[in-house]
């Protein structure tokens, strides 16, 4: 990127020197002027590399501040505190586990609803929709991205949660019951299984806007000659388009996954509250992140404060990696590409 | 050996091909369906807010001082004035940050050092805003209590990755021409930056910034620890918690009155209308813009 003219003026006015002349003035206005242009270049590449680097800096200090929060949990439990099944902030007894637990299950639960979904409207709109249609839809699917999830919160306690308790709960339970994940309708509908309703509404237009774009970077000669061979819309997507945008799909899902289990307040208002390691998704339960915003504003004792800064720092672990291997997974698929 | 087939029969899907044309259209339908459930979800949620909160919608109730614990009376007035001073200050930062960034990716940064920078806008983009709320709060909030500046800083690393990813795709865009010119004639590069490319990318960085203040306005988990205040009254001074309307939204709730909740929905539609119409009038305006540019 760089751009080598740029210093042709200074080079040319070096090799002149300024003579006292007419012309001499001016030449010696001129290579004042160059001064401070080399001042100003510099000025703003350096401008520019402070905020770069403030970035940078700012992510070390938040590793650092939220490891530092944690002292005094990690000194009183180590590293046991991510295995201890019990999180009991009236008994000041603190254990990551059944949140760590929660977190995964709410994750990997509107993980799997958003990629069908997702996807699905990714490719309805890349491949299928009119364009005019795709114009209208397309943005309407990002604005469910941009509701603050505090409304979506409410929406679920007023909307959705009567509605789980009424009709999914007892329908599911019927049908699936046996598989251990769908129990018997309780009388209030906070669970995971509305947290990860309520996530997957979050994910959803995530996941749609990136593999949108993916979608529409398959060459058209690809799609053109699977159709000309005689293949099906669907024999087509399934034997072309989704083999060639297969690791950028998963990059799509894995940064769904990880906006997932962020999630604090929308998850917090809906997931019940109740820390504890159990298959049924209507039975009260509760994730790292919603522990976090329900009890960080009111803790009784330090170390509670400390165990939540503790479980953040979890909550960190488990997000840098999941954006590092979405990074990775879509940096590998470019450059295969 | 087969017969030559009817040429009667030669062009309707028969047997195998059926089968396969029925598959590939349950499909599309189904795409089609998922498409239209986001929408109708979209819709729903928009009329459901809608119907519950509409009624709340007055002068007084945009005004008024907030609601005492007994849950009688009050409006959002402080918490909208706290939301929009709080979205200012952590812009007023953000914007240098994010624009100052994406300068540096595009215009100076090697390939390597570049990676590592974008890299790291990728994770702060990432970050789950709980924890910037826990980061802020730690930082700054345990040591000089509970501020709109500690509030503001921390939508401000909220905004920051939004700005500088679409500054930088803005500034990309910039055709190479427009700077080879300026180039040519002997401008020195920060006039090229000044003069050419940043007013050449401002459209793209105007929208970004739009679209981070329409998030931030609605970020609830960075300003619970660190601007949550318990007064009702306007509050202005930035060293001081200010109510906004996110936390207002989750304490109304708490609160459980009726009368309460109907309030946290005047204010939920209230919010929803704001981001939605910004997001709405910031791309048409990106779009029209554009256009006219031929970009």
């Amino acid at each position: 990127m760089e751009r080598g003219f740029s210093t042709l003026p200074d080079r040319v006015s070096t090799l002149a020197p300024p003579r006292p002349s007419a012309a001499g003035d001016k030449r010696a206005v001129l290579n004042r002027l160059n001064a401070t242009d080399r001042r100003a270049n510099r000025a703003l590449k350096l401008l520019a590399l402070a905020g770069g680097a403030l970035v940078f800096l700012v992510l070390i200090a938040i590793v650092y501040q939220v490891i530092d929060g944690a002292s005094l949990a990690f000194s009183k439990y180590g590293l046991a505190f991510i295995g201890h099944k019990t999180w009991n902030p009236p008994a000041n007894e603190y254990g990551a586990l059944p949140l760590i637990y929660g977190t995964l299950v709410t994750g990997v639960g509107s993980l799997i609803l958003s990629t069908i979904l997702g996807v699905s409207i990714g490719l309805f709109l890349a491949l299928m929709a009119p364009r005019r249609v795709a114009a209208v839809i397309g943005p309407l699917v990002e604005m469910l991205a941009a509701i603050p999830s505090v409304v979506l919160g409410l929406i679920g306690i007023y909307l959705l949660l009567p509605f789980i308790r009424s009709d999914i709960e007892p329908g599911l339970h019927s049908v699936l019951g046996f598989t251990q994940l769908f129990g018997p309708a309780q009388p209030v509908g906070n669970s995971p299984f509305a947290a990860i309703l309520v996530l997957t509404i979050m994910v959803v237009p995530i996941i749609a806007a990136l593999t949108r774009d993916l979608f529409l970077t398959v060459p058209r000669e690809l799609r053109d000659g699977a159709e000309a061979l005689g293949c099906t819309r669907w024999e087509m997507i399934r034997g072309v388009v989704i083999p060639t945008t297969q690791s950028g799909i998963t990059a799509a899902c894995v940064l769904g996954f990880g906006r997932a289990i962020g999630e604090a307040i929308a998850v917090a208002l809906v997931v019940g509250g109740v820390g504890s390691i159990h298959a049924d998704l209507f039975l009260s339960g509760y994730t790292a992140a919603s522990a976090i915003a329900n009890e960080a504003p009111s803790t009784i004792s330090s170390l509670e404060t400390s165990s939540l800064f503790y479980l953040a720092a979890i909550l960190l672990a488990m997000g840098i990696t999941t954006n590092m291997t979405a990074q990775r997974i879509s940096n590998r698929a470019g450059r295969v590409r | 050996m087969s017969a030559i087939p009817d040429p009667a029969h030669a062009l309707t899907a028969s047997g195998n091909l059926r089968r396969r044309q029925a598959i590939s259209r349950g499909f599309v339908a189904a795409t089609v369906a998922a498409a239209g459930l986001a929408v109708a979800v979209l819709i729903m949620l928009v009329y459901y807010a809608a119907k519950q909160g509409i009624g709340q919608l007055s002068g007084h109730f945009l005004t008024a001082t907030l609601t005492p614990a007994d849950g009688v009376g009050g409006g959002i007035g402080p918490a909208l004035a706290g939301t929009a001073e709080m979205v200012l200050i952590a812009t007023m930062l953000a914007l240098p940050v994010g624009v100052l960034t994406a300068l540096y990716l595009a215009e100076f940064a090697s390939p390597r050092v570049g990676k590592v920078i974008q890299t790291g806008l990728e994770q702060m983009a990432g970050l789950p805003t709980i924890i910037v709320g826990m980061f802020i709060y730690g930082l700054v909030t345990v040591h000089f209590g509970q501020s709109a500046i500690a509030g503001a800083l921390a939508l401000s690393i909220v905004e920051v990755p939004l700005i500088s990813r679409a500054s930088l795709e803005s500034i990309r865009r910039v055709p190479g021409s427009l700077s080879e010119a300026a180039d040519a004639l002997g401008v020195s590069r920060w006039r090229t930056v000044v003069g050419v490319i940043l007013p050449t990318a401002s459209n793209g960085i105007v929208t970004a910034t739009i679209l981070a203040v329409a998030r931030a306005a609605g970020e609830t988990a960075p300003l619970l620890l660190n601007s949550n205040p318990s007064g009702l009254g306007y509050q202005f001074n930035p060293t001081q918690a200010v109510p906004n309307i996110p936390v207002e939204i989750l304490q109304l709730l708490n609160l459980g009155y009726t009368s309460t909740v109907a309030k946290a929905w005047g204010a939920a539609f209230l919010l929803i209308v704001v981001i939605l119409a910004i997001n709405i009038g910031a791309r048409v305006w990106l779009r029209r813009s554009e256009r006219k540019r031929g970009l």
